[in-house]
């Protein structure tokens, strides 16, 4: 893929970032100002928000636009520090499957918990 | 003469990202805008894997959310927020002057030069007084 | 900048190949009337302390791009900086950072020349025969011009170079003047190459490893704000990309003036001879 398409992802997907992360972090670290949910890291509410339909989707698209933008920006800064071209295309790769590996695995568990109909407490 | 006598070698490395000489705040924007992403980066990767625990239930959970429950975390966590909204925010200004935009039209460099740079300047200063705001607001949660 | 100084303390890096193993410093003591520029105070040093010192300069106006320096913090021309306006009685002379050190306060440019030579710093045409045995003038407005020639005035210093944190650590960056470079050629209406250009200055060392630090147009000594350069680049690259931008064709050559008599008393132009 050429630089150049690498790049327009990385913007569009930081902006993709503003807006969901942004509800993110208003959800987790302004309860005292904004008080979207009580104690947002306590398990009825991290439960609650993981059945609902949209934090479901929201977070799968969060995770992989987050895992493309934070892991192409460290590609550049990796790139910026004249490594050879084997070890480029290593970094490349290793980024690729590494960032790939975690995004089924955070969606994997994002839909799994999505469908549990009884859920432990 | 032989021009075998070596040439020093005079790159300022990775001292040239953080410094190097009296430069503008857009150069050090710059470095600031790598240290809060890649400290980002660091946070998000365990990230994934904590909240995966939430799959076990709620014991997963609470055992979890227990080894994290201390005060050094828990400001940690405030300096991701922190990070972020720095980032985020700087991060609008990139994304719209690296696209051209925000900084005018190219025009005849008459002495004194006021660069693109400086015309995009109050936008910095725009975006680092918001983010100092959502910082302070986000410091209000962490001593309640 | 107040008081008249009469005499500055120069701090100079000498590093002398094959007898120095790393560079140092050297003071000298230096009187310094009105008016006294760097490079005049480097030359008093060469005249009267040291003629060892060694460094490159021209036209000690700020028009060759010669005498570009690291002076007190800045990569700045020395002959465009006068002592006094400094501040203090220390002047801090090293080469430009981020091109190797041959003697002195010589920096190593051919690195710095090539990377300029690959963004193919000419006029493209795709009629070549125009291009090379030329018929008429090419048509360009005012404005169309003036998208462009900001960006002409680059002398090829090195100073922003310098100030570059990407050219700190990448070698193979093309680095700011040269990219301000190929816009300059293909914000030029004349220009046909935009195309031809593309594979070097969106590369994975071109433009997209700039991240608008901006330091390069602070020190810019003529005011060509590479910066801008670039980022204007990589928009128009992403109007090319989403297909609101057409393929560009150059301008038009003027044909010849019809019909035209010269006014009275004017002598006839000599024959060409080439």
């Amino acid at each position: 893929m050429r630089e150049s398409t690498l790049w327009f992802w990385h913007i569009l997907a930081g902006a993709v970032i503003l807006v969901l992360l942004g509800l993110h972090m208003a959800i987790m670290h302004l309860d005292e100002i904004l008080g979207l949910y009580m104690d947002p890291t306590g398990w009825e509410s991290v439960i609650a928000r993981s059945q609902q339909g949209f934090f479901m989707v929201t977070y799968i698209l969060l995770l992989g636009a987050a895992l493309y933008h934070g892991l192409y920006g460290l590609r550049t800064i990796l790139f910026e520090l004249n490594l050879r071209k084997g070890t480029q295309k290593l970094i490349t790769w290793f980024f690729l499957i590494g960032g790939l590996f975690l995004f089924v695995y955070g969606t994997y568990v994002a839909i799994a918990i999505y469908q549990l109909k009884e859920v432990a407490s | 003469m032989a021009e075998t006598a070596k040439h020093y070698r005079n790159k300022l490395g990775l001292w040239g990202w953080l410094g190097g000489g009296r430069y503008g705040l857009e150069r050090y924007a710059y470095a600031l805008h790598r240290l809060t992403g890649l400290g980002i980066l660091f946070y998000f990767i365990l990230h994934i894997f904590v909240t995966g625990s939430r799959l076990g239930g709620a014991q997963r959970w609470g055992t979890a959310m227990g080894f994290f429950e201390n005060n050094l975390f828990k400001f940690g966590e405030y300096l991701v927020y922190a990070a972020f909204a720095y980032h985020a925010l700087n991060g609008i200004r990139l994304g719209l002057t690296e696209l051209g935009f925000l900084m005018g039209k190219p025009t005849r460099p008459l002495f004194p030069y006021r660069s693109a740079v400086m015309r995009q300047r109050p936008v910095l200063i725009v975006v680092m007084v918001l983010a100092a705001v959502l910082i302070i607001a986000g410091g209000v949660d962490l001593f309640e | 900048m107040s008081e008249a100084l009469t005499k500055v303390t120069y701090e100079v890096l000498r590093y002398t190949p094959g007898v120095d193993a790393k560079p140092r410093m050297q003071s000298y003591e230096v009187p310094a009337p009105k008016g006294l520029t760097v490079l005049d105070g480097l030359l008093w040093i060469k005249e009267n302390l040291d003629p060892t010192l060694s460094w490159r300069s021209s036209c000690r106006m700020g028009v060759c791009g010669s005498c570009a320096m690291f002076i007190n913090g800045l990569p700045r021309l020395a002959c465009a900086n006068q002592v006094a306006h400094l501040g203090g009685t220390r002047v801090v002379v090293k080469p430009l950072p981020n091109y190797a050190i041959i003697r002195d306060l010589v920096p190593d440019l051919e690195p710095f020349f090539a990377k300029h030579a690959a963004i193919k710093p000419w006029l493209i045409r795709k009629n070549l025969e125009e291009l090379n045995h030329p018929t008429g003038e090419y048509f360009q407005s005012q404005k169309e011009l003036i998208n462009y020639i900001q960006f002409a005035y680059c002398i090829k210093c090195g100073a922003c170079l310098s100030a570059c944190p990407t050219v700190a650590t990448d070698d193979s960056y093309l680095g700011p003047q040269a990219l301000a470079q190929a816009w300059r050629y293909i914000a030029d209406s004349r220009d046909e190459g935009a195309a031809e250009r593309a594979e070097e200055v969106f590369s994975g060392h071109g433009a997209f490893r700039c991240h608008f630090a901006g330091a390069c147009s602070q020190v810019c000594p003529k005011g060509v704000d590479p910066a801008f350069a670039i980022q204007l680049m990589k928009q128009f690259m992403f109007m090319q990309k989403l297909g609101a931008c057409k393929e560009k064709h150059g301008t038009e050559v003027a044909p010849p003036v019809e019909n035209w008599t010269p006014r009275e008393g004017i002598p006839k132009a000599p024959e060409p001879s080439v």
